[in-house]
């Protein structure tokens, strides 16, 4: 896992339960975490740690606890913040995906059409383009980076094909994605001040003021999601809420960036490890809407979520006081062996395979879900017909986050199919 | 025997005989009637099994967390449910589902 010199695996079955950091992004950098929440899920599923760069917070890392609370949410609210950070006090942006019942429901029943398997088919056929456009432009028997010139790529574009967002400065997108999710304190450091963060954000609410305002009454058909809002009777009006309408742009850049490009890389690791599974889809290509479920549990790209009590409650023996942080680890309940059978496996044709938690459950639920899978599927239809070999040749790097499970760097050659 | 109907989106009907103790998202999928994904395999917790109830005998009512997802639903109706939160019991009255456009 080409460790830097004097780091080192914690020892994980060695230390006392009440010294497990479950606080540090190093784990997923170095994907070592499987052992931490191994012994979490044996020993302690509902574990306490008193001091960590986020302030003190409960770790939930079984399946079926983690689904108890997101059945919960009176007691479990998502308010005021889904991340194991506090959001600042003079910039709390109006997501729902932060809010609990009724505002919740209004608030994401309002923008849950854009991202409905009708409007889906009108994308498919876009994003189909913009997939073969990549794909054929990649190297031929020379090793590339994937996460740059795959997942990067093709997210970003996918981004600016769905906000229809101005071609030549679709890199903005990305950019915004990650400064969002990169705060120093879930990064070991590596992540932006938070000074530099508002200044993007602000950044962004301007840029897509704008293109709202140059779209209204524009009489284009609403085939964006800017339009899309616009063209709504419950949201016709979101712009004069600039926090609402920050919240769910950030919302929709954010759920459709690093999910979707972490599993984009994911996948070419996963069939390269599994050689098998990689011939039974090559042979059977209807298994690829299986595949891509697979892919999604075994990647598991967010790898949290974060709750607060709203009362003091008991949770398997364990006493939780009102007003603490509550961090749901849907990684840890993907790899859970009593519900996941033979969680380790990469297993492509895995009964109910729809059944794991990367989307969340519960009313927050994944809104995208429909979205990244139709973007995933198309990936490999059009990567499997294309190239015989998919082959990663050099050591992925991983991303430094506690909120993102990801790939930096990802050295792979393909070679296409001889006609 | 309990007869369920499901009526697809365009329309098309299938009639299957029920099975007590199954659910009707259980039923669907065990006899391939498309237009329910299940996702989270019978918790209330995803949603993707949602249905508009036609025919039915008095069903009991929908518990929080089913109404909590259906909230959610952008074509809730009055008659939405969750298949599989619907069971099939000992002389059931036979019933008649929807489904709709999509689920998600």
């Amino acid at each position: 896992m080409n460790m830097p010199m004097g780091t080192s695996v914690p020892d994980y079955r060695g230390m006392s339960l009440e010294d497990l950091d479950v606080s540090d992004p190093r784990m997923f950098q170095y994907d070592y975490w499987h052992e931490l929440f191994a012994r979490l899920r044996e020993e302690c599923p509902i574990h306490y740690q008193p001091d960590s760069p986020a302030g003190p917070f409960w770790s939930v890392t079984r399946y079926e606890d983690i689904v108890a609370i997101e059945r919960d949410t009176e007691t479990f609210s998502s308010e005021p913040s889904i991340a194991i950070i506090d959001p600042e006090p003079d910039m709390i942006l109006k997501m729902f995906i932060a809010m609990d019942p009724p505002e919740h429901d209004d608030q994401r029943r309002a923008v849950h059409h854009v991202v409905a398997p009708r409007n889906l088919q009108e994308f498919e056929a876009l994003i189909r383009e913009r997939t073969i456009e990549v794909l054929d432009s990649l190297p031929e028997d020379e090793p590339f980076d994937w996460v740059k010139l795959v997942s990067r790529d093709l997210t970003t574009k996918m981004l600016a094909t769905l906000f229809d967002f101005p071609w030549e400065e679709r890199n903005k997108l990305t950019k915004w994605s990650d400064m969002f999710t990169s705060d120093v304190r879930i990064t070991a450091g590596e992540g932006y001040a938070r000074e530099v963060i508002i200044e993007h954000i602000t950044a962004c609410l301007q840029r897509f003021t704008e293109l709202w305002h140059e779209r209204k009454g524009d009489g284009k058909e609403a085939f964006d999601l800017i339009r899309l809002l616009q063209a709504d009777p419950n949201t016709e009006n979101m712009v004069d809420d600039p926090l609402t309408y920050m919240g769910n742009i950030m919302l929709l850049i954010v759920g459709g960036n690093d999910t979707t490009r972490n599993s984009m890389s994911g996948g070419v690791v996963f069939l390269n490890q599994f050689p098998g599974e990689m011939a039974k889809v090559r042979q059977n290509p209807d298994l690829i809407p299986s595949m891509v479920s697979e892919i999604i549990r075994y990647q598991t790209p967010l790898p949290h979520m974060r709750r607060t009590t709203t009362r003091d409650v008991e949770l398997n023996g364990r006493k939780i006081a009102k007003g603490e942080k509550v961090v749901l680890w849907f990684v840890s309940g993907n790899y859970d062996d009593a519900v996941i059978e033979r969680p380790n496996d990469f297993w492509i044709e895995r009964p109910s395979v729809r059944n794991h938690l990367s989307f969340g459950a519960g009313i927050h639920r994944c809104m995208g879900n429909r979205l990244a899978e139709m973007q995933l599927r198309i990936l490999w239809e059009e990567a499997l017909q294309r190239f015989e070999t998919i082959e990663v040749v050099g050591e992925p790097k991983r991303t430094c986050n506690l909120f993102i499970r990801g790939f930096t760097e990802l050295p792979v050659k393909v070679g296409r199919f001889q006609s | 025997m309990t007869v369920i109907t499901f009526i697809q989106h365009d329309g098309s009907e299938r009639m299957v005989d029920g099975d007590v103790g199954l659910s009707l998202m259980e039923t669907a999928l065990k006899h391939d009637v498309p237009g329910i994904d299940a996702d989270c395999g019978g918790g209330a917790i995803c949603g993707t099994c949602h249905c508009f109830v036609e025919v039915s005998d008095d069903l009991p009512a929908p518990d929080s967390q089913e109404t909590a997802m259906l909230g959610l639903r952008p074509d809730r109706a009055d008659n939405s449910r969750l298949a599989c939160q619907i069971m099939v019991s000992d002389g059931m009255a036979d019933i008649t589902v929807r489904l709709p456009e999509f689920q998600m």
